[in-house]
């Protein structure tokens, strides 16, 4: 049952660094944060990890294994041949604080950044009146866990880091659509705000965020296409800027 | 050092962010205050995520029956009376609101036909009562309330022209230490992780919420945060804690494959229909309501299966008794032999409900078993086994305004005691923490106002002690051992901390006996040696061992509050089970086991306080012949002529 494995360990900090081998004991059932833990209280006691709640609920083991986005808790150690050797580096998308953790503080200013729910107008709490199908839509959107792995993954600012400003990530353009379509959200400028602020615009719906979601939101083709075509339908539909050029839409 | 030291100076301090530090910064950040929140994590990823079944209020949009004065019954049966009768009343009382309020943050519930918050059936309560989304709704709060904070801050951006004017998240940041100017809170001293660098919050009052001490016990539901820091920071700064033996055991944690025992399987499995059989396939848990809850539980199947359906007719199916039942059940289900081949017993929806609805009503749940253990759950069983998952203990608090027994310090959520008395009922924690989270803000905002310009300063002696006890575990030398020799080599923390959960788990687990607990702190007092000579090795950036090394000490102090407690208490009830006095007592009902330092030690002690009395009116909520399995002859008596003077000392 229990085999021991090859590991590469990205060991180092903001000034560098490089992969560590190690040999690690794997048992039956076990996902490769165990073996993390494992290396930590017997041969590493002070490789830095981030963990919390090692159950796929949190999104804070997030790194690459083998080069590709994952959370390490819910990486099963048999999608893996005994045989093989196991890497495991940050995410590379943001900067290094040291071996397997990194500054994800990028996140926090754009998630700062988006105007906030806007509650409707001369509604009590408690009043709140929504049907389940219409909140469904936005209820995908806030499975999210912030493992920022779609924003690791994507390209746009994966390998330009100075679309770092213009960009803010699938996370938030997820966070945009939801808000845009949440039932009572009294906002009417997400879209413009998603074009304007966020640069929907630089997505070239690739796909790999949808692909690496440990939630499985369907990030492309519910959330970032349809808030593409918000934002078309307002710049270049004749009908809604005539409306909204003499008071008859405000959306 | 002290000139190098970080200093922020802030109105108040809230440690923790989970659902009771967020929703309690955002109160006292109404209320006017500069508000620091510190948390252990990133913002955002505290334990409350992992909550899954929903929150308890009253609101009545399933079953209009439904009010405060049922959700009052319900916690304190619950709680097997042992409850502070007056927190139960106002989180009964004032839970809809607060979770109407979650909606004007931009919370998104699950939603009724007619387009109000859905509400979900639970153990112990009475009528539907968790608003919920999926079994995803800690994350739904967390988000939420995390939300808000932003929002908050976005009007600081247009109004002060920068976002942290007046509320700011330190995140990454753990507390080792309280600092007083004589009696009352003067700050907080601490590290942040990734540098390792020391930092000091001046303010008159600190709101205490880091959860609680799940990571003392070997299995349990609980994240690495889960040390009893709180617990510990609070106690050696003078709190009170209370009490401390009543430790629940979630009745459904994971338990196969070894690398996932403990993680949580939401009660709203059981709330939604699911069922528990041994391995003989029999659905036992007809053979455990115990005589409190005798008539108020389906005698046979086919009722408890009618009641889904109609709930006016039947009464509820016994998997849905508080969880101290149902995990004690499992445990002697277990011990007598019908366990199953991992030592659980089977919890099964695969035969009570459509693949498309499981995979609807439990999301998480169908992930969680199919990515972690291979099991697909609509259509094979689940199985299951008790894990540690909350303490009903905690700092003693003025039910109004949270505050401790500390001028200044003031506690919420798991942290603090007395809400859920022996034992808490499912949903009854999201609603606490939102509840006296508000009531947190508001009592700091009291004291801070009341305290005018006469502000406590901090000693520059207290933080070198501070400093140097923090960078202790770099230092730590071999233990001297019994015959003037030293061990080979200083001690592992990680060592030491297995060490501490196998004892924990072992002799203090579900069900207690004597020699076992005496035995426990026997061994907690060797750990506690051993602990002091854990050392760590490299550098302060980011660095695990040395974390441990300093959560080990708040581990212990509650450990042996735990241990010492259950020592005390010679009865059963709630989540405290002794095989030696396997009774629940009337005459222990109105006694709360107390733990506080001996002024001027570090030595743990325990004294008796009677529990908070029932006021008459809230009383006269419940039958008598209810009362009677609970209350002693005096206590009654006074019931009956509530003119004797022995009625008097009621708290208005």
């Amino acid at each position: 049952m229990s085999y021991k494995s090859k590991f590469k360990v990205w060991r180092g900090g903001a000034d560098g660094g490089d992969l560590k081998d190690y040999t690690v004991e794997v048992n039956e059932g076990e996902v490769l944060l165990d073996v993390i833990h494992r290396l930590q209280a017997t041969q590493a006691p002070d490789l830095a990890v981030r963990w919390n709640c090692k159950a796929g609920k949190c999104g804070s083991c997030s790194a690459e294994v083998n080069g590709k986005p994952s959370l390490l808790c819910m990486t099963r150690m048999n999608t893996f041949v005994p045989e093989e050797t196991v890497t495991v580096t940050p995410m590379r998308t943001f900067p290094i604080i040291r071996d397997l953790v990194s500054d994800v503080s990028f996140n926090y200013e754009k998630a700062r950044q988006i105007p906030a729910f806007a509650p409707p107008e001369g509604v009590k709490p408690g009043d709140y009146r929504m049907a389940q199908l219409d909140v469904e839509r936005s209820q995908e959107f806030r499975k999210c866990i912030e493992c920022f792995l779609c924003q690791d993954v994507c390209h746009v600012v994966r390998d330009h880091d100075d679309n770092k400003e213009a960009f803010s990530g699938p996370r938030f353009l997820i966070r945009a659509a939801e808000l845009s379509m949440h039932p009572l959200d009294s906002n009417t400028h997400r879209a413009e705000f998603a074009r304007d602020e966020q640069g929907i615009g630089l997505c070239n719906i690739t796909k790999c965020c949808t692909e690496v979601c440990p939630e499985h939101i369907k990030i492309t083709d519910n959330a970032i296409i349809p808030m593409k075509e918000r934002v078309v339908d307002k710049k270049y539909d004749p009908l809604v800027w005539l409306g909204s050029k003499i008071g008859l839409r405000h959306d | 050092m002290s000139s190098l030291l970080e200093r922020h100076n802030y109105d108040v301090i809230v440690i923790g962010a989970g659902g009771a530090g967020l929703r309690a910064a955002i109160e006292a950040r109404e209320q006017g205050l500069r508000t620091a929140i510190l948390c252990k994590s990133l913002f955002g990823k505290a334990h409350t995520v992992m909550a899954e079944g929903g929150i308890a209020a009253s609101m009545g949009n399933v079953n209009s029956k439904d009010s405060w004065q049922v959700h009052f019954c319900d916690s304190l049966r619950g709680g097997k009376f042992l409850n502070n009768p007056r927190m139960v009343e106002l989180h009964a009382k004032e839970a809809p609101d607060r979770v109407w309020e979650l909606e004007t943050y931009g919370a998104l519930f699950d939603r009724t036909p007619d387009g109000k918050i859905s509400q979900r059936n639970f153990g112990g309560h009475e009528y539907p009562r968790l608003a919920h989304v999926g079994d995803r709704t800690g994350l739904e709060l967390i988000r939420t309330l995390q939300q808000k904070i932003v929002s908050l801050q976005q009007e600081d951006l247009k109004e002060h022209g920068d976002y942290e004017a007046r509320i700011k998240v330190f995140a990454e940041l753990t507390v080792t230490e309280l600092v007083k100017d004589g009696s009352a809170i003067a700050g907080a001293y601490g590290y942040y992780r990734e540098t390792g660098n020391f930092v000091l919050f001046e303010a008159p009052a600190v709101i205490m919420a880091t959860g609680g001490i799940g990571k003392s016990f070997k299995v349990t539901s609980n994240s690495w945060e889960y040390t009893g820091d709180g617990h510990a920071l609070c106690l050696r700064a003078g709190a009170n804690l209370i009490n401390m033996e009543f430790m629940q055991f979630h009745p459904t944690g994971m338990i196969w494959p070894p690398s996932v025992k403990g993680i949580l399987v939401t009660e709203s499995v059981r709330g939604d229909g699911g069922i528990l059989t041994n391995a003989e396939g029999k659905r036992f848990m007809f053979n455990y309501v115990p005589d409190v809850f005798r008539g108020q539980y389906a005698e046979s199947e086919e009722e408890g299966d009618r009641w889904y359906d109609d709930q006016e007719n039947n009464k509820r199916p016994p998997e849905l008794l508080p969880r101290d039942e149902v995990a004690r059940a499992i445990n002697s289900e277990v011990k007598a032999g019908r366990g199953t081949p991992h030592g659980g017993v089977y919890l099964d929806v695969s035969t009570r409900m459509t693949p498309d609805v499981i995979k609807k009503k439990l999301p998480a749940m169908h992930a969680q078993f199919l990515e972690l253990a291979d099991v697909d759950i609509t259509t094979h069983p689940m199985e299951v086994g008790p894990t540690a998952h909350y303490i009903m203990g905690g700092v003693e608090v003025d039910a109004d305004t949270e505050a401790t027994a500390v001028p200044g310090l003031f506690a919420c959520g798991e942290v603090s005691g007395g809400m859920h008395g022996s034992n808490r009922l499912g949903g009854n924690s999201l609603s606490d923490l939102i509840v006296f989270g508000r009531r947190a803000g508001l009592g700091a905002a009291a004291y801070v106002a009341g305290l005018g310009d006469k502000r406590p300063t901090v000693s520059e002696s207290d933080l070198e002690t501070a400093g140097k006890a923090a960078l202790a575990p770099f230092h730590a030398e071999p233990a001297p051992g019994p015959d003037g020799t030293t061990a080979p080599a200083p001690e592992n923390p990680y060592t030491v901390h297995t060490e501490l959960q196998q004892v924990m788990s072992d002799l203090v687990g579900i069900i207690r006996r004597e020699g076992e607990i005496t035995e426990a702190l026997q061994e907690l007092k060797s750990l506690r040696r051993r602990a002091e000579h854990a050392a760590v090795e490299g550098h302060r950036q980011f660095n695990p061992g040395w974390h441990l090394a300093l959560d080990l000490r708040n581990m212990l102090d509650v450990s042996e509050c735990v241990a010492k407690a259950a020592l005390e208490r010679h009865e059963s009830r709630g989540g405290h089970t002794r095989e030696d006095f396997p009774i629940m007592d009337p005459n222990w009902r109105g006694v709360n086991l107390v733990c506080h330092l001996v002024p001027g030690t570090s030595d743990i002690e325990l004294t008796h306080k009677p529990v908070p009395t029932i006021r008459p009116d809230l009383l006269s909520l419940f039958d008598r012949s209810e009362l009677e399995k609970y209350m002693t002859a005096p206590e009654l008596a006074v019931l009956d002529n509530p003119q004797t003077p022995s009625a008097s000392g009621e708290k208005a």
